[in-house]
């Protein structure tokens, strides 16, 4: 971890902008480009870069597992909690027309919502993804990551 | 500013499950997110049934997501075939669940269960999915959401071949799914609409025949490898094989059998039978498809050595005999078909289980491991006997019913020769269902080998869904004619009759 100070030091330079733009691109999706698609997979490969440079076994400190298994179904009752919202308000499913006083602040509320359950299910399960491939053959029989402090004396294999 | 409950059933029907999904990650805990799923399953069956009734009432039902008026919108439409259609998919998922259960405890290791049951629970919320919208390119996402759940379940078993075959099944699937995709593709180059209802009045307007008939031979062609129709069945046997048993179970009752939904609603719904039947020759090739499979599926059948298999080999013959019915382009045999379709579900269900049943005890389907087992284990096969009985179309069973008013069609369709070949692939049907029957009774038990249990009778919990499957299936011959009303009511309507 001496080596490539050049390449941490941008790093660390950059990710904090990465996942700013990230959350720009998400909440500045209802009025430009952009969304809770695109603004995760940014958060994500801001995630994934600290990965790449600093190591699973840092990054997976950073990240916990057990907290992305949380975030990838959250997202998804985020945006079907929107929904059974809005149809216990008197609506359609998904209809954000109630879920404010006046129909236009409720579609704005309605689609921001949304499209941050949709921006915290695609960050959290585009880690996972990145998690399972680089930590293959490096899990114990119940599927957790074997990191250098919690079996010090294993070298993992590179 | 209240919430009427029986107006939002449609989407009801798809919500529950798919929240159910997320929610099983969160709960962790197998039993109460199998608690979970049973409720959510359940509760489908009851809003299916309310919503049969509600369109034996009141006609077809629509549904605006959103409250976005179609065509811009995504619109929920259900008539009587897709009411039945959800019947269907959600009594299966009710029956099979108890089931799964405890065949799912021994065959997925605990840490995978919660990821198990999620796949579980968008499986069954993409079939209701694709049954219950009225929008072509809904139809599609929800097909991958099934699909990909599908991969997912196939390859969660123990055995380690169930990755393979999980794997063909993905590209096959896939390929189907984007054959699919460029149809409706296709279709919404043409007129500029994704509403089936919409399509379906534009259609007729549109003045490049050349790419109309395109976008269907893609549909057709996507639909038939979905629905594992010959010779695009090949990544059926394997799938069924090394699938656990309780997803083999389910999906051979559901998946394909919505895939057939998907085509007929294509071909009545949004092309018209006049183009499906009349400008393309859909009903000849079908038909010649069809017989192909009756016969090659039961033939494999005769000869395979693993049950599991031999069952998947069935099921492409018994598409054959839906198809059939369909390519006859009568409303007759449209209903036979769509009558053989629900039979079949439930009778495949039925058979798989009871092999499920098997597995759970001795860990083999192969024929020869079932040696003797009807004294060790006599409700299981007597199980596997009475839905047996089925398949093959004995008189007082839902098969013989469905292949009468299969002949019945045929006849009335003026094609005399296709009885005869109903006749002796029925036959095979017997043979194959006969060559488990004899090694089960007539064949002495194998030795126990050294540390194995000794073979008892399945448990409970897998033997009460199994024959509750096979009441069903009896319950249905038992009353024949309502049931056959029914469904031609529903064809009735999907041809644009009544």
């Amino acid at each position: 971890m001496k080596h490539h100070s050049i390449l941490r030091i941008i790093t660390k330079l950059l990710i904090p902008l990465i996942l700013l733009f990230a959350l720009y691109v998400q909440f500045h999706g209802d009025f430009g480009p952009g969304g809770g698609f695109q603004a995760g997979v940014i958060f994500a490969a801001g995630l994934i870069l600290y990965a790449l440079v600093f190591g699973l076994d840092t990054a997976s400190e950073v990240i916990k597992e057990w907290v992305l298994m949380i975030l990838v179904p959250l997202g998804v009752l985020i945006y079907a909690g929107v929904g059974v919202a809005s149809l216990i308000l008197g609506g359609n499913f998904l209809d954000y027309n109630v879920l404010a006083h006046d129909p236009v602040h409720g579609q704005h509320l309605g689609i921001l919502l949304v499209e941050l359950g949709v921006g915290v299910t695609v960050a959290a399960g585009l880690t996972t993804i990145f998690f399972a491939f680089a930590g293959r053959g490096r899990r114990n029989p119940e599927g957790a990551l074997i990191t250098k402090a919690a079996n010090p004396t294993q070298e993992p294999q590179r | 500013m209240s919430m009427q409950l029986s107006a939002h059933l449609p989407a009801l029907q798809i919500v529950v499950p798919l929240i159910v999904a997320p929610l099983s990650l969160l709960l962790r805990n197998p039993r109460l997110i199998w608690m979970a799923a049973f409720a959510a399953t359940a509760t489908c069956l009851g809003i299916a049934v309310a919503l049969y009734s509600q369109v034996l009432q009141q006609g077809e039902i629509r549904y605006f997501m959103g409250g976005w008026a179609p065509p811009i919108g995504i619109e929920y439409r259900i008539d009587q075939f897709n009411a039945l259609m959800l019947i269907l998919v959600s009594l299966v998922g009710t029956v099979v669940l108890p089931f799964a259960r405890t065949s799912v405890d021994k065959e997925i290791s605990r840490q995978r269960q919660p990821m198990f049951w999620t796949a579980w629970m968008l499986c069954f919320t993409g079939l209701l999915g694709i049954v219950a919208t009225g929008d072509a390119f809904n139809v599609f996402v929800f097909l991958e959401v099934s699909s990909l759940a599908t991969y997912a379940m196939i390859a969660a078993g123990k055995d380690r071949r169930g990755l393979t075959s999980a794997y063909q099944y993905l590209i096959m699937g896939t390929i189907g799914a984007t054959f699919i995709l460029i149809g409706i593709g296709l279709l919404y180059m043409l007129t500029g609409t994704l509403n089936m209802a919409d399509l379906a009045a534009r259609l007729p307007d549109v003045t490049q025949p050349r790419t109309l008939k395109t976008a269907f031979v893609f549909i057709v062609v996507g639909c038939s490898l979905k629905l594992a129709l010959f010779p695009l069945h090949l990544w059926m046997p394997n799938a069924y094989a090394f699938a656990p048993s309780a997803v083999t179970a389910f999906i051979a009752a559901t998946a394909t059998k919505v895939s057939i939904y998907v085509m007929l609603r294509f071909f009545y719904t949004i092309f018209g039978a006049e183009f499906s039947f009349g400008t393309m020759p859909l009903g000849e090739v079908l038909m010649i498809l069809a017989l192909v499979a009756m016969f090659s599926g039961s033939l494999v059948a005769v000869f395979e050595q693993n049950v599991k298999r031999m069952l998947a080999y069935s099921s492409v013959a018994q598409i054959g005999y839906i198809m059939l019915g369909i390519s006859l382009a009568t409303t007759t045999g449209l209903a036979a078909g769509m009558l053989h379709l629900f039979n079949h579900a439930l009778i495949k269900g039925a058979l798989f289980m009871a092999i499920g049943a098997v597995v759970y005890r001795t860990g083999s389907a192969q024929l020869d491991q079932l040696a003797g087992l009807g004294k060790k284990m006599p409700w299981t096969m007597a199980g596997f006997v009475a839905a047996g009985l089925c398949l093959i179309g004995v008189p007082l069973t839902t098969g013989f019913l469905s292949k009468w008013y299969l002949v019945t069609a045929s006849f009335d369709a003026g094609r005399t020769v296709i009885p005869v070949m109903i006749l002796i692939s029925s036959l095979l049907a017997v043979i194959y269902i006969w060559k488990v029957v004899e090694t089960v009774y007539f064949k002495p038990a194998l030795a126990l080998k050294p540390g194995q249990e000794a073979i008892t009778e399945a448990p409970l919990s897998l033997l009460v869904p199994l024959w509750v499957m096979v009441a069903i299936n009896f319950g249905f011959g038992l009353q024949g004619s309502v049931i056959w009303q029914t469904v031609l009511q529903a064809a009735r309507q999907l041809a644009g009759e009544s």
